[in-house]
């Protein structure tokens, strides 16, 4: 019964995404992306990789961590703004319908639509690099499989932000702003940061101590090192490369998981919040 | 059988105090309509009847049932005041996503928009739907389960003349299998008299409540009497009925409701010089302006 409620609360939610166009526009920029650094974007990664694929996925991996989270704050801003500007929120909560229900019907429609998208720009990108390499790209599927699982994650983190935007703002509008404002702080604006401290550090206790946790933290740079480690590669976009190699995998690896039930909890609470 | 209780109910937002001790029952079969201005308590008293938000004080019941529990959910529907779906899916998405919430099928969803007249634009987005055709698929949804309370907000607005007749219609339908409904207007003459029982609001207290013959009866407003008199006569006419005052070809004056034979009796002794008359009860936006005004 309480499934029953959020696969139709999801199946309503992606048709409105389908209709919205959010899945056309999620799909297109994933692809357009990972197309243009498939065939462009092998250098910076080129030394130690071994085989096309890896090289790709290597790439993929900063391209990941930047338009990942912003599709999917793109796609859930609007979730519960929305449906309270509407006046359709008062009603769904008169229903039968649990909160919880509620937003995790909208969560799994949304995350279908960050995994639909996600998959369609690797698999773009796998397919050049099996063309131009052959088959010695096989040896890079599983750094790509690897891509593909936590970029899901990554977004599901995101998305649950986005509603906990949402809910705080209770305007589309608003909501709008502080999910460009959280995708700023989180995935910009939290690098440079973390960037400028370690050089004014100069080598001292927070380039040792606290950097490394500052990094694993943010599931962003959680997303980033985990994938980097493990894929052997080197990434010269972020500069943070370096730090990467000293953390220990399980730490990313643990954010990585923990991160999306964090976030979604984050929502909740916000959800509990809103009056319809 | 009495389905909603609301005792004492008290809602403060801060200072403000939005709903000051009211008191109200609903039978099944009984409509109950809640009358006042915006922003007299209407909205705020069926969000605590639906347990979207919680009291300061004072009780609801709800067939027995605390508001907001899942019982309580299960046996009440709902329709927001303006509610605007989304403009992206059909009527009968929409409809089919509220039957799956109650557990109800699916196939019934064309039914119930056949029942408020939406058949034809089933298939359509509500985004191409006018206000009104929107305030049916609203209206369609309340519908699904057979619920034993429906709780309306402003359920006319927005909808012509033709369509409200046909919505008080479907109301007397509803009430006759034994739902209980309590619906808000913002104007008497909305209701076209086709409620049990009103209870007015003003600025979250409740200034009066019974049938529409018990207001008229307290409010006892004066009837206005037009007597058109034969050439020459307007004089002797406004002189025969005392506060008359004379127009062109009228006499008109008014009296108390309980003088109504008397004045009738009056009018026929005057036969001779009387060409034709009328006499007007006062209208329901004079009996709401009035009850209004004397809770202000």
């Amino acid at each position: 019964m309480m499934l029953s409620r959020i696969l139709a609360t999801a199946a309503l939610e992606f048709a409105i995404a389908r209709r919205n166009r959010w899945v056309i526009v999620s799909v297109a920029m994933m692809m357009l992306f990972s197309l243009v650094l498939a065939f462009a974007g092998s250098a910076p990664a080129g030394q130690m990789a071994v085989d096309p694929l890896s090289v790709t996925v290597a790439s993929l991996i900063s391209l990941a961590v930047y338009l990942v989270p912003l599709i999917a704050l793109l796609i859930s801003f609007d979730a519960i703004a929305g449906e309270s500007e509407r006046g359709t929120l008062a009603l769904s909560l008169a229903y039968p319908l649990a909160r919880t229900e509620l937003l995790l019907g909208k969560l799994i429609a949304q995350l279908a639509v960050v995994t639909i998208a996600v998959v369609c720009g690797y698999a773009v990108a796998a397919v050049v690099a099996f063309a131009t390499g052959g088959v010695e790209a096989a040896e890079g599927l599983p750094a790509l499989w690897r891509l593909v699982w936590t970029s899901v994650l990554l977004g599901a983190v995101f998305l649950s932000l986005g509603h906990a935007m949402s809910c705080l703002s209770r305007r589309p509008s608003g909501a709008a702003a502080m999910a460009i404002g959280l995708w700023l702080v989180m995935i910009v604006l939290y690098d440079l940061g973390l960037l400028a401290a370690v050089v004014a550090d100069d080598g001292g206790t927070f380039t040792t101590e606290v950097f490394p946790w500052a990094l694993v933290l943010n599931p962003a740079d959680a997303f980033r090192i985990f994938n980097l480690a493990a894929s052997g590669a080197v990434d010269a976009a972020s500069g943070l490369s370096g730090a990467a190699s000293s953390i220990a995998a399980w730490k990313p690896l643990a954010a990585i998981l923990i991160w999306p039930v964090l976030a979604a909890m984050v929502a909740r609470l916000s959800f509990q919040k809103v009056t319809p | 059988m009495t389905i909603l209780t609301l005792s004492k109910l008290t809602k403060r937002y801060g200072d403000a105090c939005v709903l000051d001790e009211v008191s109200l029952t609903v039978s099944a079969g009984e409509r109950v309509a809640l009358l006042g201005h915006n922003g007299a308590g209407k909205s705020t008293l069926m969000k605590l009847v639906l347990g979207l938000i919680h009291a300061d004080g004072g009780t609801i019941e709800l067939a027995g049932h605390a508001p907001g529990s899942a019982v309580a959910r299960a046996l009440t529907a709902y329709l927001p005041e303006n509610a605007a779906f989304h403009p992206a899916i059909t009527g009968r998405e929409q409809l089919r996503y509220y039957l799956r919430l109650r557990g109800q099928p699916v196939k019934q969803a064309d039914e119930l928009l056949e029942k408020v007249g939406l058949a034809d634009a089933a298939g359509r987005r509500i985004g191409t739907y006018s206000k009104g055709m929107r305030q049916r698929v609203g209206l369609a949804q309340a519908l699904i389960g057979g619920p034993r309370l429906m709780v309306l907000d402003e359920p006319t607005s927005g909808l012509d003349p033709v369509s409200r007749r046909e919505f008080y219609t479907l109301l007397d339908e509803l009430a006759a299998s034994g739902t209980a409904i309590l619906l808000s207007s913002h104007a008497l003459s909305e209701l076209e008299a086709r409620t049990d029982r009103m209870v007015i609001l003003s600025k979250g207290k409740q200034v009066a409540q019974g049938t529409l013959a018990d207001l008229r009866a307290d409010a006892a407003l004066p009837l206005s009497v037009s007597i058109t008199p034969k050439a020459g006569q307007g004089e002797r006419i406004a002189e025969a009925f005392s506060g008359a005052i004379q127009s062109e070809d009228r006499v008109t004056f008014t009296c108390p409701p309980a003088d109504k034979l008397a004045v009738l009796e009056r009018i026929a002794a005057q036969r001779d010089q009387i060409a034709d008359f009328d006499v007007h009860a006062a209208t329901l936006d004079d009996l709401y302006s009035h009850i209004s005004k004397r809770a202000a």
